[in-house]
């Protein structure tokens, strides 16, 4: 079993900035180190039907020995998982500025309403008529992102923006074979992210790799080359993981639709967007939105998430199925019969516990909350890059939006990579911004400070990052060591990945 | 508006130290042309009591007070209140994906706990921290499958989940890979072991069967596994049920095994979030799509975790990595630990035992009413059955939702083959009053003329 030892901290170290001050964190065993034979922290009321023999009923198939599951109380379950979440770091402490990742306030009235009885206990399968409370609330969300995103149609089946993207590629493929040749290549800008080559490759296209130009966004002539006859696609990520709006958006759609090909926008930094342009408008034919982005849901840690998918009306037959319609008596149901449909991309309907969450968020702002919350984020990025473009490189001049990216050109002249800085930020309180993306800026910092922040916890986040910047001049060891404040000093991943231990055993 | 935390003052001055004239300047990097000039037309802001009583007037309209013997994927169990209490702090709730391990052990090591649980309750060696739910997951597990054998078909069983069978058809048919069918034997509901014999070839990169089976029948997995194996092919083990391995033999054969986690604590929601899960072979390992915590120490000695083996993943290997996969199901994920940890090792076998009771006593009451029969009685099962009814479905449905009970599912949907017959469920939460009651409407057919 693991103790912690309390590091001795030089003074630099537990130097603070206002924004915090060590705190004890309780040590805590793995649950299964916690386990002994008999505790119980569950009680089922008694059988009301004849017990069964289930070696007897299953014969071959019973599972005898049960599975070494642990074995606790129920003060020491809510005690280990409340200890457990006390190692974290969450929005609802402070900042977590990862570019990208979106992570805005998570209302609670979100999570109230998801749990509402009618709602949280309704069945997939409940018949259509017993069902139009929910389905009322599925055509609400879908009208409002139809409109948010100024497209035509939509669905909300994918589980998260990468399901998105791919039910999004798909749809492009089924209409290129609709019109006879499905296409070879998907165009994608060396910004993008990950995701968009990976689910290019598992929708069966080749990735043509597009180099973006001096100021991070399409080069419009480089486009113009590579479009051909077999581009399916282009994906683009709008306003790009630099934070930038591509301002000759309506040329980019030009040059894809005369040849034939479509333009694919990855949403998800629609943040910087809703309310005061729309997708649809600017030529964007298919497009995912990221609800645990935008629309609030939380990230719990990795997920769930919802990725819908909009486009525009050529499109439409092409979703997957079922899709919501309206009967002539007003009441609303699941169509199968699309004979065009991409098919399924998940069973049911999607994650609709974070359809209600997004549309409680929707309804909380309201078109004029919706404006105001994309000017807030993009206030803020623009806030931090006035405030710390004199001591971090920003490596493209264009207009921010709702992120900046700045490099670590200068402190890296000082042996201090972008990496160790963001170690160091967990010390001043702070969550780290997103590192080393996107690849088209060597040793980024991406910062995407949301509209969540007030003016005093984005000052505390820039006198975070200045003194940083001159702990990288006078003490870069400090950096290049830190965390120095965490109960777990950095963590050896070369280790973890040479003899990868990925389960406890006795 | 209430969560933005900046007063209009507050916004000038950043504006002025920004050095822009209005909030417009910072958009006028978007054409005007494509500018939106009017309030979008959403419905206009709501206050918080607004929000809730319109989510509850939805609520009602989906009428709660019906009874259900809906199974069928999506199961209804009794959820430990510690659950919603955990997840629901903050820590775990508005945190992200733990990349920057130092200050996200929390989430780590409940992402190793429920990998080890995973592990157990399956036979697997080692299980990822989630999919996005057992449908995509079996597909995952196909692709997967196809990596390690290098062969592009698959062999799936008819009494898989008919949903999963179309999600995995659309992950195929766009890439050249193919799916073959094998279907069932009429007296047992399993898979027809000779047709799969006989469907199983060289080129077969994988079996994909799901146990319990969408009949609820529990399939024969070392016999399967064996025809797979000959053949150079591996073994797939779907479970939509995951309390069955409470009580039912973990499919330890099995090469992959895809689950849905949805019984673990997690509420039925209209059909998500839920919880898929993978779990496979230590030799599969760097074959498997998702994330991985693994332990490791830090500078000084202690345990501690870390995501880990992330070269098979798309933000590093973007084209080339093992699925497209970012964003999992971590909160469900965590749901699902605490319900193994509330239920333990003896609480697993005993609530799995009260499944079977339930479903028994279901099943015998409803099929020794007149007209009605069980199919598929030659093998075990968990907790469903198919009921065969002499009188069509839509008309006993109709005498029991007007008793406020939702009957079973119409198989014809899926096996038109099947007729008057379906799926029906019962797990530790229904009453026996309910069968009894059910099993009643459901004998009072129109006596006939």
């Amino acid at each position: 079993m693991a103790t912690d030892v309390v590091n001795p901290q030089t003074d630099a170290a537990r130097r603070t900035t206002g924004k915090v001050r060590s705190h004890q964190s309780q040590n805590e065993g793995l649950v299964f180190e916690k386990s002994s034979p008999g505790k119980k922290a569950y009680k089922l009321p008694p059988l009301d039907v004849p017990a069964v023999d289930p070696a007897g009923l299953l014969g071959e198939v019973w599972r005898g020995q049960g599975a070494e599951l642990p074995e606790l109380s129920e003060i020491e379950i809510i005690r280990h998982f409340t200890r457990l979440s006390t190692w974290n770091y969450a929005i609802d402490l402070g900042m977590y500025p990862l570019g990208s990742c979106t992570m805005k306030y998570n209302p609670r009235v979100n999570e109230l309403v998801a749990r509402i009885e009618g709602l949280a206990e309704a069945h997939p399968y409940r018949p259509d008529a017993l069902a139009q409370g929910i389905l009322e609330v599925i055509d609400l969300l879908q009208r409002s992102l139809i409109e948010i995103t100024g497209m035509d149609a939509i669905t909300l089946q994918p589980a998260a923006g990468a399901h998105g993207e791919f039910t999004g590629i798909l749809l492009v493929r089924a209409w290129h074979e609709s019109q006879g040749n499905a296409r070879k290549k998907i165009l994608i800008p060396d910004s993008a992210h990950g995701t968009n080559p990976a689910t290019a490759a598992i929708c069966g296209y080749e990735v043509e790799n597009l180099k973006s130009n001096a100021e991070g966004g399409i080069d419009l002539e480089a486009l113009e080359r590579q479009v051909d006859g077999e581009t399916a696609a282009l994906m683009l990520t709008n306003p790009s993981t630099i934070g930038v709006f591509e301002s000759q958006i309506h040329k980019i759609a030009d040059i894809l639709h005369a040849k034939g090909a479509l333009l694919y926008m990855d949403g998800a930094n629609m943040n910087a967007l809703v309310g005061k342009t729309r997708p649809g408008d600017f030529g964007v034919d298919v497009m995912h939105l990221n609800l645990h982005k935008t629309f609030s849901t939380p990230h719990g840690g990795g997920g769930p998430g919802s990725g819908p998918v909009a486009c525009k009306q050529f499109l439409e037959p092409f979703l997957p199925t079922p899709v919501l319609g309206q009967n002539e008596s007003g009441t609303k149901s699941w169509n199968y019969d699309r004979p065009q449909s991409v098919g399924r991309v998940r069973a049911f309907y999607g994650n609709t516990g974070m359809f209600i969450r997004a549309l409680a968020y929707i309804l909380a702002n309201g078109p004029d909350g919706l404006r105001q919350t994309t000017e807030d984020a993009v206030l803020n990025a623009n806030y931090i890059r006035k405030k710390l473009e004199d001591v971090y490189e920003l490596p493209y001049k264009t207009p921010s939006m709702h992120e900046v990216v700045f490099s670590d050109k200068r402190q890296a002249a000082r042996g201090v990579k972008t990496g160790d800085i963001a170690k160091r930020l967990i010390d001043y309180g702070f969550h780290p911004y997103t590192v080393s993306f996107p690849m088209i800026v060597h040793g980024a910092l991406m910062i995407e400070p949301t509209e969540s922040e007030s003016l005093e916890e984005l000052d505390l986040f820039i006198e975070a990052m200045r003194a940083i910047a001159q702990e990288v001049e006078e003490t870069p060891e400090l950096v290049k060591s830190a965390p120095h404040s965490t109960r777990v000093s950095r963590l050896d991943e070369v280790h973890a990945a040479r003899k990868p231990v990925l389960r406890w055993r006795r | 508006m209430r969560y933005l935390p900046k007063s209009p003052a507050e916004r000038e001055q950043m504006l002025a130290e920004i050095g822009a004239r209005s909030i417009d300047d910072l958009f006028a990097v978007i054409p005007a042309e494509y500018r939106l000039t009017r309030d979008l037309d959403v419905p206009r802001q709501q206050a918080e009591s607004e929000i809730i009583s319109y989510f509850k007037a939805a609520g009602q309209k989906d009428a709660t007070d019906y009874a259900s013997f809906l199974g069928a994927g999506a199961y209804r169990h009794y959820r430990p209140v510690i659950i919603d209490s955990l997840v629901q702090r903050g820590e775990f709730l508005t945190s992200y994906t733990p990349y920057q391990a130092e200050m996200t052990q929390g989430t780590l090591q409940a992402i190793f706990e429920f990998q080890t649980m995973i592990a157990e309750l399956t036979g697997m060696d080692v299980a990822n921290a989630s999919m996005y739910d057992g449908s995509t997951g079996a597909a995952e597990a196909v692709l997967m499958a196809m990596r390690v054998t290098g062969r592009h078909r698959a062999v799936a069983a008819a009494t898989v989940h008919p949903e999963y069978r179309e999600v995995l058809d659309t992950y195929l048919r766009h890439r050249e890979m193919a799916s073959a069918l094998v279907g069932y034997d009429a007296k047992t509901g399993r898979v027809d072991l000779e047709a799969l014999e006989a469907a199983v070839t060289d080129e077969t990169a994988c079996v994909l069967v799901q146990s319990p089976n969408f009949f609820g029948v529990i399939e024969d997995i070392p016999a399967i596994a064996e025809i797979a194996h000959k053949k150079g092919a591996l073994l797939i083990v779907s479970i939509a049920e995951a309390v069955s391995l409470g009580v039912m033999r973990p499919p330890v054969e099995a090469d992959i095994v895809s689950m849905e986690a949805q019984s673990f604590g997690v509420a039925l929601s209209y059909g998500g979030p839920f919880c898929g899960v993978l779990a496979t072979k230590e030799q599969y390992l760097r074959q498997m799509p998702g994330r991985l915590a693994g332990q490791t120490v830090d500078k000084d000695g202690n345990r501690g975790f870390v995501l880990t083996l992330s070269t098979r993943e798309q933000h590093i290997r973007r084209e080339k990595a093992t699925s497209n996969i970012c964003t999992n199901q971590a909160l469900v994920a965590l749901m699902a630990t605490i319900f193994l940890t509330v239920y333990g090792k003896e609480g697993m076998r005993e609530l799995s035992e009260h499944n079977l009771a339930k479903a028994d006593y279901a099943a015998k009451t409803l099929g020794a009413q007149v007209g009605a029969k069980l199919l598929f009685t030659g093998a075990p099962r968990f907790h469903e059955f198919v009921l065969q009814t002499d009188e069509a479905p839509a008309a006993w449905s109709q005498r029991l939702l007007d008793e406020k009970i939702v009957g079973g599912i119409d198989l014809s949907r899926w096996y038109p083959e099947l007729k008057n017959a379906t799926l029906w469920c019962a797990t530790e939460v229904m009453p026996r009053e309910t069968i009894d009651h059910a099993a009643k409407v459901l004998a009072a057919s129109p006596v006939e003329a």
